[in-house]
Parts: structure tokens; sequence; C-alpha cells
């Protein structure tokens, strides 16, 4: 592939906005610079992890202790208690229809306003014009408007806490009919504003998408070609994609289940509908169930890929700067990336083998699916390949990606008992697919997530994070998460349906009461590890060491510039000579063990531009 | 012109921020003001009932024709509800005498108080869940007057009330749950009200501005006192088994401290 | 901070979360379920298998076990082995080295092939419990239509039609005869439940709108439970029903013993015809 080398103006240094001050206001809140709206989305999806971590708790304080008792269960009933009202909470009793909303939105919020904007909003955000070499993003207002929709539509997920009915409580996949029609739900608004809000939030993704496209394939300096591209750089390219090609599809679904909800339509609605045993009035009918589920799972399942790829990218780029490596197949690594974008659309059947859906498509889905586990495994055997033979330096960030790693093993594994559909038949629908999915998304997203936090912060705030925090925080959630979801799987093979309030009234699933206590606890402290964390973040803005420009000697452009990086990024246009993982090269100049994207080798002429 | 963009589309984010935060407090607020206004309402403008100089209506409710008869209820859906009762438990759509006197009818001055409102009573109504059964079956309440809803089993209910005037409402009771505290604020006769948890269980709430209501008893006998002199369209009504209801209308007459008698008949179905 | 005290906190760190949960989660055992222990969902962690089928998943489930905890052991051992080989030490430098594209190919191929394998076995199992024309001839037919928050089931009666006055309704109650198959016909009256009976490995989701069916072969004489396995609401957790594998003559005689309800068919098909009715 040829090298795209067009002489660009950098960024910024023309605009308007170049030199002056700025009001606070333009600074900080309506800033249209890429790395301020990277620290808002920062900030953004560490509160709704929050949220969405509170939210986790109710549900494992319930599933714990789902008779009420025992002096845990009532001490922390009475704290959340105060959190939540009295029609959630009812003398220390959770009430069912909020363990249903607090397990929806616990997981919108921790899918679309946390994992999501973590990856998708901050680091696609911070990392692309930095690591591509460029001033901005190709459309700042466009990323300014991105953040600020992202924004209210949090608020609006919020509001519907505080409405009469209460939050959305039809799960996150929100199936019809029960999320279609409120007398069988109980939920009136609470529904709509999830709906109102998602479509925000939509819109939002496609903003950054569109924007994060369009800077990746124009505004790479003069010699970042597409095959010396940083890994983060090619799977946030890639997600964009999908999001690109996903969310419309969600849209549209979002549109029909708001139309059927408020104007009477039946899109998703049979004819034939009993409501306490009488017909259902107000709907004519005839709309298919199982239409949501197509369109939901076809967003669905890239969604998962969106929300793992980023942090694909970001484990790679981790795991080779602290191996002192180059990451072990390159090509392999985008190939199978781009593998997993494109199988991620022809698999979301595999949700719906149970469904109702002709048993010869459960068959075609699985072989997809099967397949799609290919290059999941070849980019875990290329992260052991780059760890092979490495000067591995452990730091709280290595820490995290290897456990990114280990973690997504069991979940990439566990994903395999599911995509047999014989075995689907039993373990679908029960722990043991949420078991697999934390696994996926808590070790595997998250913990890329805050592996890539406590790398980039110093490039952020021109800070250290505290590393003796960073390591309590980490063993504490590495051990915690496995007690929590480990066990999971084996309630799953019990049995133990998902989305229940209280296992204990049924024969086979009463004596599993003590793991879950066990698991609750675990949990707590997994909350807590989590507190350390946003502790240690925000000393760390105010109070950590100085960061020295390249603290982890890394080669890729964001760590030539000095800190704080200066509105429009690069003093001067940057040239890019070599690929970004160049570490522990023999031929370095002055024998160091990497060798920055943006230092010419021995001998070029900066008058000859072809020489490179 | 860059400048002046960005400032006026941070002015429309700005404005989006606060209308949007405004709308969230207001949404409370209109909550709060929605039950006040459930309050106020029943307090201004209020008639009093005249007790010494009011009329007495009372009557009997019968059944013309044999009445549909009642089946068991196959409790063995859950075993709390099996273990609560040692007979067999018998669907209670129709409770009938042997001289055809029929229970749980719903009485009440449908027309001809002029829309007057009437104080809501201090006085709760209780509704208990008990056995997998309400008692009571069939009952009425002023508008504003405060409804505690009881679970004394072992097991979950809910109570789900699909009126069609007043809010619907699903809400959830496990065992141990404190009463739930309700107020109908619109006037509806009747409000069905299901646990979905028990497919059996159902009751019947009345809704009314005014306190001229009754439900009969046993014996078919039901009596309205203290009516404000004045002609009225009296109404009985019953459930059905489709879930529908049946109303039978009567005019009638009173003066001050009349005494009069009105007998209705249902037909059986 | 120096290395002993960081020593010091990990052990902290460690000794707490082993101890801590096993003590909050202790103290609320005994009372209620005194016959099990915190370890005993070790004792069995498949239930007992009860139909046809059954030991068919469990066989391949066990297959996926085997499979997947060597795939486990390996990677996680490798990896932990290369933390510990490759740790920084002073004077060690990394290699120099991009990668290997036979190596490439054989983990593509590898994980391919075994995956492929999965895949063709599952189906074959696959299409013997699901595929339409492989269901068993002339099973008599059973009509479960759930509802919130209830199982409501159809027994044809003796005429072997459905919606004639004989039909033999049921809340919540399976009757099945022992090593007799029976096909099941799903059809939900209002939101989407599922139809999962753990001991026979069974699982199907009761739409509305569509009818969706499953068969059972029941190998074990017993009671199992029924548990609805998708979100139906608030009453999801308590949406219990009862499955009763009997011999035949019980079967029979419970049938005779149910036929004179003379209850109006709960499962009626709806109708949407609602004429107004004064109130």
């Amino acid at each position: 592939m040829s090298t795209i080398v067009l002489p660009k103006e950098i960024k910024g240094a023309h605009d308007a906005h170049g030199h002056h001050e700025l009001s606070f206001w333009r600074k900080y809140l309506f800033s249209l610079d890429h790395k301020v709206i990277a620290i808002q989305f920062l900030f953004l999806s560490s509160f709704f992890l929050l949220v969405g971590g509170l939210l986790a708790l109710v549900v494992r304080l319930q599933l714990g202790w789902p008779d009420h008792t025992g002096w845990f269960y009532k001490s922390m009933a009475s704290v959340f208690g105060l959190i939540f009202s009295q029609k959630q909470i009812t003398g220390g009793i959770i009430l069912p229809e909020f363990y249903n909303s607090a397990f929806t939105m616990h997981a919108t919020f921790m899918i679309f306003f946390a994992v999501m904007p973590f990856l998708m909003g901050t680091f696609a955000n911070f990392l692309i014009p930095l690591q591509i070499g460029a001033g901005d993003m190709a459309f700042p207002r466009l990323n300014m408007a991105s953040f600020w929709l992202a924004f209210i539509a949090g608020l609006v997920m919020l509001s519907a806490f505080f409405v009469p009915g209460g939050a959305a409580g039809g799960g996150w996949t929100s199936y019809p009919t029960l999320s279609a029609i409120p007398e069988l739900s109980g939920v009136t608004w609470g529904q709509n504003l999830w709906l109102f809000s998602l479509l925000l939030s939509g819109i939002s993704s496609l903003l950054g998408a569109i924007n994060y496209i369009t800077t990746v394939v124009n505004m790479r300096a003069p010699g970042m070609s597409w095959m010396r591209l940083p890994l983060p750089i090619w799977s946030i390219f890639i997600t964009a994609i999908l999001l690109l090609l996903a969310v419309p599809v969600l849209g549209a679904a979002l549109i029909l289940l708001m139309f059927d909800r408020t104007l009477g339509t039946s899109f998703f609605i049979p004819h034939g509908i009993l409501v306490a045993g009488s017909p259902l009035t107000g709907h004519t009918g005839g709309g298919q169930v199982l239409l949501w589920q197509h369109l939901f799972w076809f967003f669905g399942h890239p969604e998962v890929y969106i929300m793992i790829l980023p942090a694909m990218g970001l484990t790679s780029e981790i795991l080779s700067v602290f191996s002192r490596k180059p990451i072990f197949g390159y090509k392999a690594m985008v190939l199978s990336m781009a593998g997993i974008a494109f199988l991620g659309f022809i698999v979301w059947g595999h949700h719906m083998f149970q469904s109702g859906m002709n048993p010869l498509l459960g068959t075609t889905f699985m072989i997809s699916t099967m397949l799609i586990a290919v290059p999941s495994a070849i980019k875990t055997f290329n992260w052991l390949g780059t760890l092979w033979g490495g000067n591995l330096q452990f730091t709280t960030s290595f820490f995290f990606a290897v456990g990114f790693v280990a973690m997504f093993v069991i979940g990439g594994l566990s994903g395999i008992f599911m995509a047999s559909t014989p075995v689907d038949i039993f373990i679908h629908d029960t722990y043991f697919i949420v078991g697999h999915i934390h696994y996926v998304l808590f070790g595997g997203s998250l913990f890329a997530i805050f592996a890539a936090i406590y790398f980039w912060f110093p490039k952020m705030f021109g800070r250290m994070m505290s590393e003796r925090w960073g390591k309590v925080h980490f063993w504490l959630a590495f051990l915690s998460f496995n007690g929590v979801f480990f066990p999971m799987h084996i309630l799953g093979i019990n049995g133990m349906m998902r989305r229940i309030y209280d296992y204990t009234g049924y024969a086979h699933l009463a004596h599993l009461q003590p793991m879950n206590a066990f698991m609750s606890v675990c949990a707590f402290i997994l909350g807590l590890s989590v507190l350390i964390f946003l502790f240690n973040l925000i000393w760390s803005i105010f109070k950590g060491k100085i960061a020295p420009v390249n603290p982890w000697h890394a080669n890729t452009l964001e760590w030539t510039i000095a800190n704080p990086i200066p509105h429009g990024n690069f003093a001067e246009m940057p040239r890019v000579f070599r690929g970004p993982y160049e570490y522990s090269a023999p031929n370095t100049p002055g024998d160091a063990d990497f060798y920055p994207q943006n230092v010419p080798p021995p001998g070029f002429s900066s008058a000859d531009p072809t020489a490179h | 012109m860059n400048t002046s963009i960005t400032r006026k589309l941070s002015y429309l984010l700005s404005l989006f921020l606060i209308v949007g935060l405004m709308s969230c407090g207001k949404k409370k607020d209109a909550d709060d003001e929605a039950g006040d206004a459930k309050d106020g309402a029943a307090t201004t403008a209020v008639a009093t009932v005249d007790m010494a100089n009011g009329a007495t209506i009372s009557g009997m409710i019968k059944i013309d024709g044999a009445a549909p008869a009642s089946k068991p209820i196959s409790m063995d859906a859950d075993p709390v509800c099996k273990a609560a009762h040692s007979a067999p438990v018998m669907t209670d759509h129709w409770i009938v005498g042997s001289a055809g006197e029929v229970a749980n009818t719903f009485v009440y001055i449908k027309d001809g108080l002029g829309g007057a409102t009437y104080a809501a009573p201090t006085a709760t109504m209780t509704i208990n869940q008990q056995g997998c059964q309400y008692d009571p079956h069939v009952f009425g309440v002023m508008v504003g007057q405060k409804i505690e809803i009881k679970n004394s089993d072992q097991t979950m209910h809910n109570i789900h009330a699909h009126g069609e005037k007043n809010e619907q409402f699903n809400e959830g009771q496990p065992a141990g749950t404190p009463v739930k505290e309700k107020v109908l604020d619109k006037e509806e006769v009747m409000i069905p009200i299901k646990c979905d948890v028990h497919g059996w269980m159902n009751c019947y709430a009345g809704v009314l501005k005014h306190p001229f209501f009754a439900v009969s008893g046993k014996d078919g006998k039901f009596e309205i006192k203290g009516v404000p002199p004045g002609t009225y369209t009296v109404t009985a009504w019953h459930e059905t088994l489709d879930g529908k209801g049946m109303s039978v209308d009567q005019k009638i007459t009173v003066a001050a401290k009349d005494s009069k008698t009105v007998d209705f008949s249902l037909k059986g179905q | 901070m120096n290395l002993s005290m960081k020593r010091g906190m990990q052990w902290l760190c460690t000794a707490t979360l082993a101890v801590l949960p096993s003590a909050v989660a202790a103290q609320a055992v005994p009372a209620k379920y005194p016959n099990h222990h915190w370890y005993s969902w070790w004792m069995n962690i498949l239930p007992d298998t009860a139909s046809t089928y059954a030991p068919k998943i469990d066989a391949m489930f066990d297959l996926i076990l085997w499979l997947t905890l060597i795939v486990f052991l390996l990677v996680e051992g490798v990896l932990i082995y290369f933390l510990w080989k490759y740790r920084s030490k002073p004077g060690r430098k990394a290699l120099y080295y991009h990668g290997n594209n036979r190596l490439e190919i054989i983990w593509t191929a590898i994980p391919a092939m075994i995956l492929v394998f999965l895949a063709i076995f599952s189906n074959s199992l696959w299409s013997e419990i699901r595929s339409p024309d492989r269901f068993p001839k002339d099973a008599p037919v059973i009509r479960i239509s759930p509802r919130q928050f209830q199982w409501d089931i159809t027994y044809p009666g003796p005429d072997g039609k459905f919606d004639t006055p004989d039909d033999i309704n049921t809340i919540n109650q399976l009757y099945l005869a022992v090593n007799e198959p029976v096909q099941i016909k799903l059809n939900a009256q209002d939101v989407i439940h599922s139809f999962f009976v753990p001991e026979f490995r069974i699982k199907q989701d009761a739409v509305p709108g569509m009818q969706t069916a499953v068969w059972i072969n029941p190998t074990k004489a017993g009671d199992y439970e029924i548990g609805c396995a998708e979100l139906c609401g608030l009453g999801h957790y308590r949406m219990k029903g009862y499955v009763h594998v009997i011999a035949r003559d019980s079967l029979d005689r419970w049938k005779i013993a149910q036929a004179p309800v003379p209850e109006a068919a709960p499962v009626a098909a709806p109708t949407t015809d609602s004429s107004k009715t004064s109130k």
C-alpha cells in the first residue's frame, strides 16, 4: 500500500481559537479541543461507572440475601434506602419492580454511558489526533456536539428514576411486548425516556464515528501509512465503521418501539394480546415480536465488539510498550480485528437460538459464531507472543493489560458453550451468560480501560497516578472480580435463571444462597476497588508526581509532545519514519530500547522529502 | 464568524441543559403538586353530609334466575396459597344466598347530586391479601381517601389496578413488605384490581366524589345514609364472569329524613 | 515505598478478600438451608437428567468443558510462565521479533478446525432435538400458554381435540407419563416467557403471536420445577410450575379425576371484538 504523504496544514495553528486566552466556558465546557472533550468524556463515563456500579450492588444485595435477613443485608439496605426512594426500597425490602429497573439500568449505564464513552469517547478523542500526528479532529464542532448529546442523553436516562412508574425494567434488551405495552410492565414514562435517551446517545455515537473515520483517513501526518498506524487507532477506526453501520439499525428499532408505545402502532405487538385476562385495547396487532430481537441484535452483537475491539487495541499498545518488544504479528492483529468486525455482523442470531427462530437458522448462526472465535484466538496467541522474550515492566497499567488477556481468555472460552446450540438450550438465559458477558466486558473492556487510564494519564494531566494505590486497585479488583463472576458460571450450570429476583423459591436453586452471598460480598469489595481507583484519579490530577514527557519510553507520537499539550498539539508537523512498535531494535541510535516514530534515521536529510 | 457560531451553539446547548434540568426538577414538583391537589380538591368547596336530616336509602339485591355456579380454585398453582386453606376454595364472583340474595354488589348514587364534592374521610380503607384472596372483594372509597394494601401471605402478590380514568399501577409486594398506601384521585366505577401471580385473585374498587354508596352484605342488604333531599339515579353494580360487570339503574326521589327502599334484581348468567 | 511494605499490602488485600466474604456469607447460611454447606454446589455441578436428550446435551457440555479446560490451562499457564520468565531484570534486553507467519497460520488453522468440528458435532444433536421433521411421530400434544405469571396448561381430553368442552385445564401443573414422548406447543398470551425445565435440559421461548414447539421424552419419574427463563415482568421470579412424571396408569387416573372440571377454558383463544357494555 502506498503511503499518503500530503503536506497538510496543522489544524488549530491557524484557527481563530489559536493562541489567545479562552474564557472558562470555551476552554473547559464548550471546548472544541479534542483533548478537553476526551477528558469531559472521561469524567462523564467515570460518573456513570459509579451509578452503574451502585445499581449492580443493589442487584447483588438482593441476590445475596433474598430473604432480607442478616446484618449485612439490613445495614446495606438502609444505606441504599437513603439513596433511593420509598417506592424503590420499602421497609428495607428491595421491591421486585425496582430490582428489574436496577439490573436494566445497570446494564444500560455500563454499556452506553460508561464502557462505550470510555473507549469511543475518551480514548478515541484523545488518541486519534495525537497518535496520527494531527492538530485536532476533522470536525471539532461535531466532536463537541457528540459530547453534549451524550451528556444530555445521560441526564435523560437518569431522570427516568424520578418519573411515576420508575425507570425501565424490561432488561437492557427491552424485548417487546413487555417493553411495548405499559400495562404489562407497570413502567410508563421510564421506558419512553430510556428509548429517547438511547436515541440521543446513538446520534452522539454516530457523530463521533463520522469524525473518527474522517480524521484517520485524511489527517495522518506525513509518513504515517496505514501499516504504521498504532493498533489503538486501527481498533478505533474499525470500531467507528461498526458504529456507523450498526447504530442506525438500533435507532430505527428504538423509533418503532417508541411509536408502538406512544402512537398506538403495532410494529412489535401481535394480534390477540391479553392484559390481565382481557384483550388489549388501543392496538390493532399484527406486529412481530421477533422483529425487535432481529433488529436489536443486528445492532447488539456488533455492539459487543464495539466494546471489545478498542480495548484490544489499547491492550496491544500497552503490552508492547511494557514488554519492550514489537507487537507480535502486527498484520495478523489488524486482519483479525477486521475479521471480527465483518463476522460480527453475521452472528446476531446466536442470541436467539431459543427464541422460536427457525432451528435451521440456528445452525447457520452457530457456524458463524464458532468462526468468530478464531480471530479472537489469533489475537490472544499474538499477545502471548508479544510477552515471549520480552523485558516485562510490572507497572499497574501492565498488570491490567495482562489481566485483560487472562480474563478475555475465560470470556472467550465460556462463549463456546453458548455457541454450541444444544448446550445453549440448557444454559441460555441462565447466570452462565451473565458470567460470560462480565468476563468479556468487565474483565475485558473495563480492565483494558483501567490499563489505558493508568497509561495515558501522564499525557492527559501532566502528572503520574499513584502506582502504589494502582497496585492495590489491581489486586482488589482482580481477585474480587473473579470472586463475583466466576461462580456465576456454576449458578448457570445449576439452572439459575438470569434476571430473577428470588431464586430460593425453587427447590433446585435454594442451596445456591451461600454462594450468592459470597459473590455479593466480593461485589462490594469490587465496588470499593473502583472507589480507590477514582480517588487515585482525582488525587493524582492535583497532587500526582509531575510526569516526564515520555514516562514509559514509548514510540508513538503523543509522547514526543511536552506537557501540557498545547492547543493544536504539534508545534510543527511531525514526520513519521517507522512503525509504532520498534522496541529493542538492534540498530537503535544511543542503544535505547525504543525508537520513536518521528526520530529521523541516521543520515536522514530533511531536505529530501521522499527519503524515509 | 467561527467564534460567533460556537458561542450561539454553546448558548443553545446550555439552554437545552437548563431546560432539561428544570424539567427534571419540574416532573418531581408536578408529582408533588398532583399529590397536593388530590388532597386539596377534596377539601375545597366541600359539601358536608347531614346525617340528622338526610334520607336513608336501603334495599335488597336479588338474583333473577340461577346464579353461575362457583368452581373450585386450583390453588396448587402456589403451594403457599394451598397451605393457607384446609377446604377447597371456590370462586367468589357470585356469592348468592339460598333465597337469591346477592352479596358484593356495589350500590351508589350515580346521578342527581349535581356534582357536589364531599370531604374524603380520614379513615383509611384497608385491603388485605390473605390466603391468596382479597378482603374485601368489592369496596367503595372516596376520591382522596387513603387506601392501605396489606400482604398477610408468605408469598409475593402484585397489585395491578387497571382503571381507565385513574392512573394504572402495577406494583409487587413480596412477603414481609410493609403496607402500601394508595390514593385514587378520579371518580371511577369500577376499577378492576388483579394479582397476576395468582390469576384467580381479583377485586373491584368504586371511587366516588361523595359518600353515598354501599356494598351489599351476605344477606343481600345495603343501606345508604344521610342522602340530601332530591331525585337520584341509584345504580347497583355487580361483576360478571367476563370481568366487564353489569349494572342496573333506578330513579328515586327522597325528602329530608325520608327512609326509602329500592330493591334490585340482577340477571343471572 | 519499599518492597516489603508492598508485599505486606498485597498480602493484606489477599487475606481480606479470602476471609471477609466467606465470613459475611457464612452468617446467612445455616438456619435456612441446614443440609447445604457453602461448598455443596461443587457436589453436583449439573442437575439430574430426566429426559432422553439430557445426557446427550451433558456429553456435549463435558466435551466442550474438557476442550476449553485444556486450552484454558495451556494459555493461562503459558501466560503466567512468561510473566515469571521474562520479568524485567537488570541487563535483560527484549528480543526484537516481529512475528512469524507460519505460527500465525498454525494458530489460525487449529482453533478453526476444532471449532468447525464442534459446530458439526453440535449440529447433529441440535437437529435431533429441534428439527421439526424429527419430532416423535404421533406423540400426544399438550398446549402451554403462559401468561403473567402462570403456566396455563391444556390437555385435549378424551376426544383428542383442543378447544372442546372436555379439555383438561390446569395452572402450573404439568403431568407426564414416564418414557412416553409428548409434544408441547407453546404460545404466550401477553409477553415472552420461556419454558425451562433444568432436569429435562429443555428451554424454549413462548412468544405471543406465534407458536413454538418442543418435545420431551421423560425418563425418570419424579417431581421437577418449571422456571420462566425470559424476563416477563415483576413476577418473573414467581412464575414457577411443577412437572410430575408418573406412571401411565397414574396419569390416566389423574386425567379422569380432572375431566369433569367444568371451568371455562382460561386459555380460550383471545377475542378482540369487545362489545361495549354498561358499567
